[in-house]
């Protein structure tokens, strides 16, 4: 076990350096100036101030020499300095941080605290009722574009009954937080869900739940030891990967209800051409999906020890 | 044909899917004949903002267009992101999970590694940076989305190619003397088009959200264009005074996405075996 743990926790290493190289690559060696619009609109900038701003911020420089310098600050973890404004991108993301995490784990707290046990209730209640109208709400809620269900809430919630803001970060007071945690947690729950409905299925059908069930052990023993415990892997795993579906979904969240993470920080920066601002928000929100994936790998261990951890 | 029949109605998600999405490609081939108006020149700013009537059945939007119009014309942006970008995605998946199958070594270690670097990231991240840097417009969102999401369709060909690989069938094509990319074309890929199918539909829904997504950022289709997330773009602003404006593109957003998604799971009841039989 510790032996994989250190081996798992090893392999993280190499991933994050190749996806600071694909993304450094994508935004400095694509066509597109990203150079030039730390002056302002380009089109107002003559060629000599231009040349200057370049010198200034460093672009004069060829690109490995620029990669090279990138990546020796990476690794003393200092993300670079903002084109636009004078100050560096590790204060800026360190002022959105808190929010966007507050914003996605109240959204994963709602999602895996129905999305599971309605998943759970559907399978035991294979054909029922309950389970029609919950995989229904299920695909649905797996097929609503956020944003406009955002808005609906916005309309519905803040406007018709006035018992939520419906914008704004509020001092991350909690009636700020209900609206846009929920419209970022319903696609999330939706595919928990699903994935749970469809784990427990499987898992009733073996061998192991039969013998269970005829030792006479009652039906609430059953399902809570032995079903629960044997889905939680699936479960975990799809919750793991899917995450990433989640923090993605934080920047159009973000945006809409105003909420100031890194989201909408990645996206003010993309309209501004902050390219530093841009590479490091990136880094970030893919190293927090990151993280969270090495937490469900080695959590692995720990609730199924049939697992070979090889 | 009877038993056809009892068999599609034993999976409503089949025929409800596919119902929505055929809805959606007539209105997308057909949609001059069968809009009211014309999406970017009827502006009229006299009849702006007008709520839902009989003459205007969506209502109007802030330039006095017809939502309904514009709502129809959306279809061909939205299904022809899903198609196109998903087609590349589809191509460049089997090909590289084909060949990484096939041939094993130092090239499904590439192939692997980069395909699990792939998954590491979120595709909407992605997606985003892409656009960064190459500007808005609906080439750019093909390129963004058909070049970002072939992983799973690389990995599930890979595996299909491994478990069929030591199959009789291609161990005969072998033993024929067939070339190995007649094998892979002719042997393997036919039986391994199921599940890259399942994945290429629920693919093309996902296109459609992101499509609109970065829409609605303004980081997709620009304006004019009549796309769904871009005509909520422009409306958000207005959704306390005029909602009608938003409801109807983000309803076409959903059912297109809601069909699409039926229809990718009643493929893969029916394609997968394995899960019918748990199922029953």
């Amino acid at each position: 076990m510790a032996a994989y743990t250190f081996r798992r926790i090893l392999q993280f290493f190499p991933t994050v350096f190749f996806i600071s190289l694909i993304m450094f690559g994508l935004l400095n060696v694509l066509p597109g100036d990203a150079t030039l619009m730390a002056g302002g609109s380009k089109h107002h900038l003559d060629e000599k101030t231009a040349q200057m701003l370049k010198k200034q911020l460093g672009l004069d420089r060829p690109l490995y020499v620029r990669y090279a310098s990138y990546m020796k600050n990476l690794l003393k973890g200092d993300l670079g300095r903002s084109f636009l404004r004078n100050e560096s991108v590790n204060s800026l993301v360190a002022q959105r941080i808190g929010p966007t995490l507050y914003l996605s784990t109240a959204a994963m707290v709602i999602a895996v605290g129905l999305g599971i046990p309605l998943g759970f209730l559907s399978a035991l209640k294979q054909g029922s009722f309950l389970d029609t109208l919950s995989m229904l709400g299920a695909v649905s809620g797996v097929s609503v574009p956020q944003f406009w269900l955002g808005l609906i809430l916005m309309y519905l919630f803040s406007l018709v009954l006035g018992w939520f803001p419906s914008q704004g970060y509020g001092d991350g007071h909690l009636m700020h937080l209900i609206l846009p945690a929920f419209t970022l947690g319903v696609g999330y729950m939706a595919l928990l869900a699903r994935t749970t409905r469809a784990a427990v299925v499987e898992v009733l059908t073996q061998d192991y739940i039969r013998t269970a069930r005829s030792k006479g052990l009652s039906v609430l023993i059953v399902n809570f030891t032995h079903v629960f415990r044997n889905t939680m892997v699936l479960i975990l795993t799809t919750a793991g990967l899917q995450f990433g579906s989640l923090i993605g979904q934080t920047v159009i969240v973000e945006k809409l209800f105003s909420w100031p993470g890194i989201g909408s920080l990645l996206v003010d920066s993309i309209f501004q051409r902050d390219i530093p601002v841009t590479q490091g928000c990136v880094l970030i929100i893919i190293g927090i999906f990151l993280l969270v994936n090495l937490v469900v790998d080695l959590l692995y261990g720990v609730i199924d020890p049939r697992i070979e951890l090889s | 044909m009877n038993q056809k029949f009892k068999k599609l109605k034993q999976n409503p998600n089949l025929v409800i899917g596919g119902t929505i999405t055929f809805i959606f490609i007539v209105m997308a081939v057909w949609a001059p004949a069968l809009s009211p108006y014309h999406p970017v020149d009827d502006a009229d700013l006299m009849v702006s903002e007008l709520p839902p009537s009989i003459t205007y059945p969506f209502g109007t939007d802030e330039q006095g267009r017809d939502i309904l119009t514009r709502v129809i014309y959306g279809s061909r942006i939205s299904l022809s992101v899903g198609l196109v970008s998903q087609a590349m995605n589809t191509i460049i998946g089997i090909i590289l999970g084909l060949t990484a199958g096939f041939f094993g070594k130092w090239w499904d270690d590439i192939v692997m590694g980069l395909t699990n670097i792939m998954l590491s990231i979120p595709s909407m991240i992605f997606a985003l940076a892409v656009m960064a840097v190459m500007g808005p417009g609906l080439m750019n969102i093909f390129l963004a989305l058909g070049l970002t999401n072939w992983a799973f369709t690389c990995r599930i060909t890979r595996s299909q190619v491994l478990s069929t690989r030591s199959l009789d069938y291609v161990k005969a094509a072998n033993a024929l003397g067939y070339s190995r990319t007649r094998i892979m074309f002719t042997q393997i890929l036919p039986n391994i088009l199921g599940p890259i199918l399942v994945v290429a539909t629920l693919g093309m829904a996902g296109a459609i959200l992101m499509e609109a997504s970065l829409s609605f950022l303004g980081l997709g289709t620009q304006p004019p264009t009549p796309s769904w997330g871009g005509m909520l773009a422009s409306a958000r602003e207005q959704m306390f005074t005029t909602p009608w404006i938003s409801i109807f593109p983000g309803m076409a957003i959903f059912f297109a996405v809601l069909g699409l998604n039926l229809f990718g799971d009643g493929l893969r009841d029916i394609l997968d075996p394995h899960l019918t039989r748990k199922a029953k």
